[in-house]
């Protein structure tokens, strides 16, 4: 009897885990394409803009030779810096706004507010890391940087960030229904955050007071660790990674809050 | 069956929150035909909206043990950007089905031919109410919220869309609101109506006919 109840459970929730597939799918496809649409390279520009954008400041921090105060080469940190900025910056502001324009979706049941942001959020963090790795795979072809040190460890932050990204985006978007100051706010935030995120210095390079609140930024606690996966020993790295993921699990918390109340308040039309 | 118990649906406005719907509650069999009256902005659509799951009541409980489509002949849900037909593979991918299938019968009941590769952009209003119905109508439920349907493009297209929903599927059940009175008497077993919040049903057309008529002219003296 017991059993039975608990296998039932069980294949309940595997329904519906395909039913939300299948809506996050035929979310993405639609998202794709009027993004995209079908002109020119089409959803290329998914991650050939944001190679535009690393190759972009890789450049112009190579001929200014940016200080950053350490010894690194300049294109892998900037490769690294600014791919991560890329990652957490982009979903929150594809998420904020997200619901207005699909609401018409809603009138269909199994369309949810957290399918749009889901859809939204694997473009864009897929958008930055195909960026990352072929703009990666491309320098380290040409001859600018060298191959990383331990991938496993860029892995780890890599999806640290996204994590990061992930719960603001989602977090923000459901909160932006509620009041457009969101989306007010966010902008100067996120260009002020950009500084402050660790893509152009290294938290080694600073004085040992600052060090300690910089590392209070969650997103310099992911970057530190993708740059020491890729430089190894040769780059100190400071971070904080029990820090960097209660800051996740608090954000994911948060967002998950302000989608229920979301659906709760949601009127299709 | 669809079960509605008590059902309250409150709107924030600057005026403070304004009760949309208060304790409504009914049962809607398998087959059965409701038609609901009201005058504009009583609530049909929100109660077609509550009905259909898109939206959750404030409170009160939606029971459905039948498969309930969206409301019908809805056209909103188009993407504009999009073509005609990326707007069926949409559909057909939330709802599993097959795309190609369906594509062609939006072929053959839409009589769109090549527009269907445009964007909905460029359709009339004519054209996007049959690309809308023809939608609605591949995938199949055990009941149709139907809400203000009547609207539809042309005679000849309106003749096809008859057949399509009472003809083939006339062992459905139905959720009807129109202001056109004469199609929900042709079309329902049962009426109701719904004014300040609250439904009362009647066996008879004529009875609901008349409570709807004295609703309209409230105030009038």
């Amino acid at each position: 009897m017991a059993q039975s109840n608990v296998m039932s459970k069980i294949s309940l929730i595997g329904h519906s885990a395909g039913v939300q597939w299948r809506v996050i799918h035929a979310l993405l496809m639609r998202e794709i394409l009027t993004r995209y649409g079908r002109h020119n390279i089409g959803f290329l520009w998914l991650f050939v803009e944001p190679m535009l954008f690393t190759t972009g400041v890789t450049t112009i921090w190579t001929l200014t030779k940016a200080v950053h105060g350490s010894n690194l080469p300049i294109v892998a940190f900037a490769l690294t810096g600014y791919s991560a900025v890329l990652l957490w910056r982009n979903m929150p502001s594809r998420c904020i706004g997200a619901i207005e324009p699909n609401l018409s979706l809603m009138f269909h049941r199994n369309v949810r507010v957290i399918d749009i942001f889901l859809a939204r959020l694997m473009l864009e963090a897929g958008g930055a890391t195909i960026s990352f790795v072929t703009l990666a795979i491309f320098y380290i072809y040409i001859g600018w940087l060298n191959p990383p040190q331990d991938m496993l460890t860029i892995v780890a932050g890599w999806l640290l960030i996204a994590w990061f990204g992930a719960s603001l985006a989602v977090f923000l978007g459901a909160l932006a229904e509620k009041t457009e100051l969101v989306d007010k706010i966010w902008h100067p935030l996120s260009y002020l955050a950009f500084p402050l995120s660790g893509a152009g210095f290294t938290v080694d390079a600073l004085p040992p007071e600052a060090q300690k609140y910089i590392l209070l930024v969650p997103m310099v606690n992911g970057v530190e660790l993708v740059r020491e996966g890729y430089f190894g020993a040769e780059f100190h790295a400071h971070y904080d990674i029990a820090y960097m993921v209660g800051c996740c699990a608090t954000f994911t918390l948060l967002a998950l809050a302000q989608v229920a109340v979301a659906n709760r308040e949601i009127t299709p039309e | 069956m669809i079960r509605l118990e008590h059902i309250y649906k409150t709107y924030p406005t600057r005026a403070g929150d304004r009760v949309v719907l208060k304790d409504i509650s009914f049962d809607l069999e398998r087959g059965e035909k409701l038609g609901i009256l009201g005058r504009n902005g009583a609530g049909k659509s929100t109660l077609v909206r509550l009905v259909s799951g898109a939206e959750r009541p404030t409170f009160g409980q939606v029971t459905r043990t039948m498969t309930v489509s969206w409301p019908l002949a809805f056209g909103g849900a188009f993407q504009n950007t999009l073509t005609g037909l990326d707007n069926v593979r949409f559909i057909s991918r939330i709802y599993k089905q097959r795309a190609r299938d369906n594509i062609d019968f939006v072929y053959e009941f839409t009589e769109l031919g090549a527009y269907l590769r445009e964007p909905v952009r460029n359709y009339s209003s004519g054209m996007r109410a049959r690309l809308a119905f023809a939608i609605s109508m591949i995938i199949e439920f055990d009941c149709y919220l139907i809400d203000e349907i009547t609207a539809v493009g042309d005679a000849k297209f309106y003749e096809k869309c008859e057949t399509e929903l009472f003809g083939k599927r006339h062992d459905r059940a139905m959720l009807i609101i129109s202001h056109d009175l004469d199609y929900v008497k042709k079309h329902c077993q049962r009426f109701a109506v719904l004014h300040e919040g609250r439904l009362s049903f009647y066996p008879e057309f004529d009875q609901a006919h008349d409570v709807h008529l004295r609703n309209l002219h409230i105030g009038e003296g």
